[in-house]
């Protein structure tokens, strides 16, 4: 049931022509940031208000929904924004990421390839890959303007020589199409490699007032060195309760004595191949 | 006032917008690739398209250069009651609506390198619409697409810019592809 005091997906539709301007701009000039004017919403800035805008323009009534948090569906954040939707647009909702059409993330690339005609809406804390190392807007959009990056280049070279190897393990910085410098969100960097997919990806930075896309099939590129190429990591170990060697993982703290096991952080990857008989070492 | 001015708009907004932005936005994601888009019935010489494609991106917030013939009255009314924009010369324009020939591309804000998106959206009323002639690659893109442009060179022209350039739209009946400035045209 829509909430029929509410617009379809909440916002009023002048709001989402500008949010629409917006990811159309983006998506024509991938991985640039495009400023747009990020709404009140119902939940404060860092709970995914800038996913939820891009959502609520993006979403039709025939669309089915998911939404994940770390990769989990049953967290708190995915579960308000879930509802959130099935209140005010009134459209379907799934935790199968293979049955979604558009599914709000945050943090997390599914395990499962995404095709095309799915959406993935990633929320984004801090969108500029070079806000920690230049505080200035001015200066990082001048930087972004003349393509001058050597300075996150410095960075990992610093990883490099205070720890041996690039120690940035989420949020790890790419170049697209061979042009602008990207903050994929805090994806961990084991994600990386699936940012060039079949599927729209769009990002959005509710408190940060930005909005930037991808469309399928673009060029993605992990900033490396030749003699210290980018490695996508996860813990050394296969899932404890489904037994998957392939896919990102959590670790849990079991007890107070140092147990601890390895899930994988996809909720749905985990419970479909449980589903379909595979058992991990964990599983009771 | 003509009463045409005020039929022809969206009967369910919200729902006819959203259906018709998913259109535009898996076309610009998809360059080449030709969609579906209805919802609006704007007084000729508007295709459904284009007049679907105003009422779905433009407000208030929007100057809109109409160019050749497109810029008629019962356009501009049309416009005007259902969407607000306002009319602009080339040169303050974020969307341009004419027939290929009407439009003077040079006129029109390609943005600037610190604000690329400042560019303006070209909307091309096409005759014909077909998945043939030029060959195009580039990000959005699996391995080629074609689709019959009007023109090659003003678009590898557009595509050396990159990041600045314009996006271009063509709208033909109740059909439309699109053309970004990401992508390659041979």
């Amino acid at each position: 049931m829509t909430e029929q005091s509410y617009n379809f997906a909440y916002l009023d539709e002048q709001t989402k022509r500008m949010i629409r301007r917006a990811i159309l701009k983006g998506l024509a000039i991938p991985g640039y940031q495009v400023p747009f004017a990020s709404r009140e919403m119902p939940t404060p800035y860092g709970w995914g208000t800038g996913g939820v805008q891009v959502s609520a323009a993006t979403l039709t009534p025939d669309d089915t929904f998911k939404v994940i948090d770390q990769g989990a569906d049953d967290t708190t954040n995915a579960v308000s924004i879930r509802r959130f939707f099935e209140r005010t647009a009134g459209v379907a909702v799934t935790t199968k990421t293979s049955e979604a059409t558009v599914i709000q993330t945050r943090h997390r690339i599914p395990e499962e390839p995404l095709t095309e005609g799915q959406i993935l809406v990633y929320q984004v804390p801090i969108p500029e890959p070079l806000r920690f190392l230049e505080p200035r807007e001015t200066e990082t959009r001048k930087m972004h303007a003349l393509e001058e990056y050597g300075l996150m280049h410095v960075k990992l070279y610093e990883d490099i020589a205070r720890h041996g190897h690039i120690a940035t393990s989420y949020a790890y910085p790419v170049k697209v199409e061979e042009r602008y410098v990207m903050d994929p969100s805090p994806i961990p960097k084991f994600d990386n490699p699936k940012l060039e997919m079949a599927a729209i990806q769009l990002f959005g930075a509710g408190r940060e007032q930005r909005i930037y896309a991808i469309p399928p099939y673009t060029g993605i590129v992990s900033l490396d060195f030749e003699d210290h190429p980018f490695e996508p990591t996860k813990a050394d170990h296969p899932c404890g309760l489904c037994g998957a060697a392939d896919s990102y993982l959590d670790e849990v703290i079991t007890d107070d004595a140092g147990g601890r096991m390895f899930v994988c952080s996809d909720t749905d990857y985990c419970e479909s191949r449980r589903a379909q008989g595979h058992r991990g070492k964990d599983a009771a | 006032m003509d009463t045409i001015a005020l039929e022809g708009g969206f009967t369910d907004t919200p729902r006819t917008a959203s259906h018709a932005f998913r259109a535009v936005m898996t076309a610009m994601a998809h360059p080449g690739r030709i969609v579906e888009i209805t919802g609006a019935a704007p007084p000729a010489p508007l295709s459904v398209a284009a007049g679907t494609v105003i009422l779905t991106l433009c407000d208030p917030e929007t100057p809109v250069h109409l160019a050749g013939a497109c810029n008629a009255a019962e356009v501009r009314d049309w416009i005007a009651f259902h969407s607000g924009a306002p009319m602009a010369e080339p040169g303050r324009a974020m969307f341009a609506l004419g027939a290929w020939d009407a439009h003077d591309l040079t006129a029109y804000p390609v943005g600037t390198s610190e604000y690329p998106d400042r560019s303006v959206t070209v909307i091309v009323e096409m005759p014909d619409l077909r998945s043939d002639g030029a060959r195009l690659t580039g990000p959005g893109i699996k391995d080629t697409a074609f689709l019959s442009l009007p023109d090659l060179d003003v678009f590898r022209d557009n595509a050396a810019r990159f990041p600045l350039g314009l996006d271009f739209l063509f709208t033909c009946g109740s059909r439309l592809a699109a053309l970004p400035r990401t992508t390659r045209v041979e």
